[in-house]
């Protein structure tokens, strides 16, 4: 049994250090950002000692950048800072309301865009906002650094594809044109403060007619991961996001889900608000791009 | 096993302790600190009863590690009241008699002047939303509510009348 | 008392006495107390919910460096069977095995060991090395499993009381209760109209914020001190002494501050085993239960099963009430069956009715009491069925309810004929309300629903002391959970005619105070008030002893007035009128300070009436309920601080729309609750809930000098059909069991 530690590295290359020097030593290492899932797990049964790296002064981690076609946000961005940025609410206005979602005013002064990632919860707010606007993982290794789609980054309830001695530092999205919007709504029993019960992600481009040119619908908290569903996508596409688009959409994200039933809510009732919430959120995005009122 | 030492500031005075790698800032306060008015409710960040300022953000102290406040400021209830006076907020929850147990009021004052320096003048949903990580069991939330939107009011006339020339 | 009396103070909204050491952090609740050489108990908890103890090992962990001391059931005394009486009811065998386990566990979290340790992580860490040997036994989760023919038995010596002849064989069903009156089957003949169902209520739990919290330090002359949050000192005096074969006058019990209870903080868990951790180790032991204890192990509210039956002519006129219900006591007998089944049919006059009650084992906590205990389970049951009558009957529901409502001199269901009681008012402010009436949107639905409690009076004391300068210290015996010293201190006010600023009131200890019951059975304003009343009397009396003999008149030729002595009317003496504190300053030389006490055991509690309006929006595609208005009308009697009073109201119509709407305890099939924390056991936070408008009846009670009857309980015994009432008329569909949970809502609308 070996004991707890906490290091704050204030730069890249020594948290890196900090990684590998764990590695060869076999000892548990566990990145922190914002704490507000690892505590709770530390509470909740999983108490083994182990290091905390907490990466938050790390600059590139603290990074929000909105140059060139990309945006950047760097993983330990808060949520809170994430929906105070109104270039970036004006952006990706379905990522920050998924952001401004997660837990309480509290829990959005800690967690973290990256941890929410990192943590993989299969009914995670930002992750299928995430999916929806196609984010890169920017992630950063003892030899370099690498990119990987988000919908490769989440491998499994609470797995991800970070190898032992590498960091994710932030996601890069690419920047929507103006007639791309996007939209995240969930389900909850309460209206804040509960985990979601399934959620709906959207992404989608019209043409100048209001036609739908392309769209990506990701679902969560009905699977394993949160899932890309390109049928629904499909029904959407080459529509005017009308209502029969949008159903054929909700049954398309009904049909793909493979829910269990829990504490939080039934298959039946998963799968089938599971389309409720693919519809309505891909009716807001496309509100959005025509700039009309929700 | 050694402890860490850690210097802060709280409630705007240097306080250095020592800690364990995982222990929580609510502990520190509560059993090394000896600042008992941040209350434990749950210790999973859901019930906001040990709310404390972290920097210039609103934070359960229950989800945050002792270690990670090193050279940052916390704010806790006991810094909130000046001197011999009430903060107005503490004034106008006694005056609604929005609290009936008390145990959750500490986190709700420090929860609600960080909304009202963010935001001086919130709606009744944003006072709502802003505050749905603070459970309170006894009062419904309705006096809190109108508590907050009352100091909201004379807070904002306080400072415009502050802000006009004699 | 009449209409016309015009009050002081009583009626107005001062700041309370302990307000600012409330809101400034300075208040100290159970956990913030330290002493020095404190070190920290934890409890093993079983992680069966129904297992015998084979073996309990403590051997390995009594040889870890920083434990001082370690506890099974096995160092506990052996406790007879004995009544515990008190709002929660019990027996105190029950109780000590509910408190340390001995050789059986009957649910998950049932404490089985303790330790004692110098720190609290150190302590928890330390359980891992107490060895427990189980044999595990198929848990007993539902009172259909509990009550079936094959169930397993929890307590093989417990035969069902009430049954005539005496049972042949052990059951989960503890005890069966009847109440009747006049002819069931006629009545039935009698109406032109039927109506019955069935409706299921979940285990729930009062969610006080502050978990449970102790401190106790024994001395080597085997006297302990305890420094514990409690709705009643004294009572954990007498339970932690029973359990520990202590005499009573050996625990000095110290109430803390008491962030919540509801009820659930009338029933001891940690205290006597801090004692005894401390009587091992010598010094001085916090427990501190966590958030998942709280829900794993303190005493929820019963899930209950109701089968209701209602029959009435067509012009409403009720004619037979008959019932059937179950309770759920978790792991030991006593629910608030008894309660619930006397409340079922209170609010309405019915010649005939018939009520048949099963007191039932399971292999959940053991039960506590929640707020009205028993009543929101039962009139959930009889308010959502009347506004089915009411809709069959083609009648507006409140007038339903007006047609048969109890009044003045109407022999009460339970028994007893009413005084004074304020339904009728409460039904017709109900009626004539706004949001009564009020334009709803598609989609949206209103309810209403009648609430009632008993509320009761028992003991209290209480003294009043005159400082040297006439102001005015209260001390009395009951922890303060909502504002009653505010109470406490203009009940104070008013009748000294002293100002309510010039009057302290203390809650003293087991030591302090005379005895007093607990915090509970919205008792205090009315039982402790009535105490405080009298003792405050007792120095009008003596201050006017103080008066005449300064004048040198007769006592009875002199009166009080405004808070000063002066001569009766007719009295010839050229004297200016004393005032308290006069008299208190010269009270050396008339006889020595003034001291006031009453002590007594109130009679004529008055029952509390509400009448609760509910509107709702019910998103049909996912269920997802809103409760968009709410509107709580109570009859209070008087209410003495009418902020505090709207405080309960308000506070306990949340508890009871988070009770109708998503709380619940879901177990797996092994009996282990799945949402033993406040993220998945949903209590309605901040953004859940509209204003909710309170309007306060006052029809006086007059076994009160002031009117009051109780009024912290009756406000979340109507919500619950409120809502449902509410949710059945937006959705058009009758679903029989709460919570209205999301995925049951839309079921249900998908099955219509």
């Amino acid at each position: 049994m070996g004991s707890f530690a906490y290091a704050a590295p204030d730069n890249l290359a020594d948290a890196l250090a900090v990684l590998e020097q764990h590695k060869n030593a076999g000892q548990r290492i566990q990145i922190f950002a914002g704490g507000t899932d690892v505590l709770v797990q530390l509470k909740a049964g999983d108490s083994e000692p182990r290091t905390f790296l907490d990466v938050k002064n790390i600059r590139e981690t603290q990074t929000i950048s909105l140059k060139g076609d990309s945006a950047f946000i760097g993983a330990t961005i808060v949520c809170a800072q994430l929906y105070e940025n109104l270039a970036l609410k004006e952006m990706f206005p379905g990522l920050i309301e998924s952001a401004d979602l997660i837990g309480s005013t509290q829990i959005q002064g800690k967690a973290t865009l990256g941890g929410n990632l990192c943590n993989a919860s299969p009914a995670g707010d930002t992750i299928a906002a995430l999916y929806a606007n196609k984010a890169i993982c920017m992630i950063a290794g003892k030899s370099g650094s690498r990119e990987l789609p988000v919908e490769d980054f989440v491998t499994g309830v609470g797995r991800n594809a970070l190898k032992p001695g590498e960091i994710l530092l932030g996601l890069k999205l690419p920047k929507p044109n103006a007639n791309t919007s996007d939209a995240y709504l969930r389900f909850i029993p309460r209206t804040e403060m509960d985990i979601a019960v399934v959620g709906a992600g959207v992404s989608i481009t019209l043409d100048d007619e209001g036609v739908c040119v392309d769209a990506t619908v990701a679902i969560s908290a009905v699977a394993v991961t949160t899932l890309l569903v390109p049928e629904a996508a499909q029904a959407l596409i080459g529509s005017s996001v009308d209502e029969v688009a949008l159903q054929a959409a909700a049954q398309a994200s009904s049909a793909a889900a493979r829910p269990i039933s829990d504490k939080r809510g039934t298959k039946e009732f998963r799968r089938k608000v599971v389309g409720v919430l693919t519809r309505r959120a891909a009716l807001i995005a496309a509100n959005r791009v025509k700039g009309e009122a929700e | 096993m050694s402890k860490m030492h850690v210097s802060a500031s709280v409630n705007g005075e240097p306080v250095e302790f020592l800690c364990e790698p995982q222990q929580s800032l609510l502990n520190v306060l509560r059993d090394e600190l000896n600042l008992t008015g941040t209350k434990e409710g749950c210790t999973t960040g859901d019930c906001g009863a040990c709310s404390v300022m972290l920097d210039d953000r609103l934070v359960c102290s229950c989800l945050t590690l002792a270690a990670e406040v090193q050279g940052k400021s916390v704010g806790t209830i006991e810094g909130v009241a000046n001197g011999d006076t009430l903060h107005p907020i503490q004034q106008a929850l006694l005056e609604h008699a929005a609290l009936q147990c008390g145990v959750c009021t500490p986190g709700y004052v420090v929860a609600i002047k960080a909304l009202l320096e963010k935001n001086p003048l919130p709606s009744e949903s944003e006072i709502r939303y802003w505050l749905a990580g603070n459970l309170c069991r006894c009062t419904g939330y309705d006096k809190i509510i109108t508590a907050v939107q009352d100091v909201a009011q004379q807070m904002a006339k306080a400072d415009k009348n502050a802000g006009e020339p004699a | 008392m009449s209409e016309a009396v015009n009050f002081k103070y009583i009626g107005t909204r001062p700041v309370r006495p302990d307000g600012v050491d409330k809101v400034t952090g300075r208040a100290n609740y159970g956990a913030d107390a330290n002493l020095p050489g404190m070190i920290h108990g934890v409890v093993l908890r079983s992680p069966h919910a129904h297992a015998i103890i084979k073996k309990i090992d403590l051997s390995q962990v009594r040889l870890l460096d920083g434990i001082y001391a370690a506890v099974s059931g096995n160092d506990f005394p052996e406790v007879s069977s004995g009544s515990m009486g008190g709002e929660g009811g019990g027996d105190y065998k029950d109780l000590a095995a509910n408190i340390m386990a001995r050789n059986k566990v009957l649910y998950h979290g049932h404490a089985v060991a303790a330790v004692a340790a110098r720190t609290r992580e150190l302590a928890v860490e330390a359980l891992a090395l107490i060895q427990v040997e189980y044999e595990i036994l198929d848990p007993v989760m539902t009172l259909d499993a509990a009550m079936a023919e094959d169930a397993a038995i929890l307590d093989e010596s417990m035969f069902t009381q009430g049954v005539d002849p005496k049972p042949k064989y052990p059951s989960n069903i503890a005890s069966r209760i009847e109440f009747k009156r006049g002819d069931i089957e006629q009545g039935f003949l009698e109406a032109d109209i039927i109506v019955e169902s069935e409706f299921r209520t979940p285990t729930v739990h009062q969610g006080y914020i502050e978990p449970h919290a102790c401190l106790a330090s024994i001395n080597e002359g085997g006297q302990a001190t305890l420094w514990c949050s409690t709705q009643g000192h004294f009572d954990v005096r007498a339970a932690s002494a029973k359990v520990l074969n202590m005499d009573l006058c050996d625990i000095k019990v110290i109430p803390s501050e008491i962030g919540g209870g509801f009820g659930g903080k009338t029933v001891v868990y940690q205290e006597p085993v801090a004692i005894l951790l401390s009587r091992i180790s010598g010094r001085p032991v916090k427990m501190v239960m966590d958030r998942d204890e709280v829900f794993r192990a303190s005493g929820p509210a019963s899930a209950s099963h109701t089968r209701v039956k209602i029959g009435a002519r067509s012009d409403g006129t009720l004619t037979a009430m008959s019932c059937w219900m179950a309770f759920e006591a978790g792991a030991f007998k006593g629910s608030a069956i008894m309660p619930g089944a006397m409340c079922i049919f209170t609010p309405y006059k019915v010649a005939n009715f018939y009520i048949e009650g099963f007191d039932v084992v399971v292999n959940k906590p053991k039960v506590a009491a929640y707020r009205a205990p028993g009543a929101p389970q039962a009139m959930y049951a009889c308010e959502s069925l009347m506004d089915e009558l009411a809709r069959k009957l083609e009648m507006d529901p409140l007038e339903l309810r007006l047609v048969n409502a109890v009044e003045e001199g109407v022999q009460a269901a339970y028994g007893p004929k009413f005084n004074a009681i304020g339904f009728r008012e409460c039904l017709e402010v109900a009626k004539q309300h706004p949001n009564y009436t009020r334009a709803l949107k598609e989609g949206q639905g209103r309810g209403v629903a009648a609430g009632f409690w008993f509320n009761v009076g028992m003991q209290s004391s209480a003294e009043v002391h005159i400082n040297e300068n006439g102001t005015v210290m209260v001390i009395e015996g009951n922890p303060d959970i909502g504002g009653s010293r505010a109470s406490m201190a203009l009940m104070a006010a008013e009748t000294l005619g002293v100002p309510y600023e010039k009057v302290r009131v203390v809650v003293a200890d087991t030591e302090n105070a005379g005895y007093t019951n607990v915090t509970g059975g919205s008792r205090v304003t009315f039982a402790t008030g009535m105490a405080v009343i009298q003792a405050a009397q007792d120095i009008i009396s003596q201050a006017k002893q103080r008066a005449a003999a300064t004048w040198e008149l007769d006592e009875d030729q002199v009166d009080w007035q405004n808070g000063h002595a002066i001569p009766m009317p007719g009295v010839n003496a050229d004297v200016e009128p004393l005032s308290l504190a006069r008299i208190a300053a010269n009270s050396g030389r008339t006889g020595g300070p003034l001291l006031g006490r009453a002590s007594l055991n109130a009679k004529g509690a008055g029952p509390g009436f509400s009448v609760n309006i509910a509107e709702v929006a019910v998103d049909r595609e996912t269920g997802k309920t809103d409760v968009i208005g709410f509107t709580a009308i109570q009859d209070a009697g008087k209410a003495i601080h009418p902020a505090y009073v709207e405080g309960q109201l308000q506070g306990g119509a949340a508890q009871g729309i988070g009770w109708a709407l998503n709380e619940e305890y879901i177990y797996d099939e092994k009996g282990v609750m799945q949402n033993a924390g406040f993220l998945d056991y949903r209590i309605p936070v901040a953004s859940d809930l509209p204003k909710i408008d309170t309007h306060i009846v006052e029809v006086a009670n007059t076994a009160h000098p002031y009117g009051v009857r109780g009024v912290g309980e009756t406000p979340i015994v109507a919500p619950l059909a409120a809502v449902a009432n509410a949710v059945r008329d937006a959705i058009g569909v009758r679903i029989t069991e709460l919570p209205l949970s999301p995925s049951r809502v839309l079921e249900s609308i998908d099955g219509a």
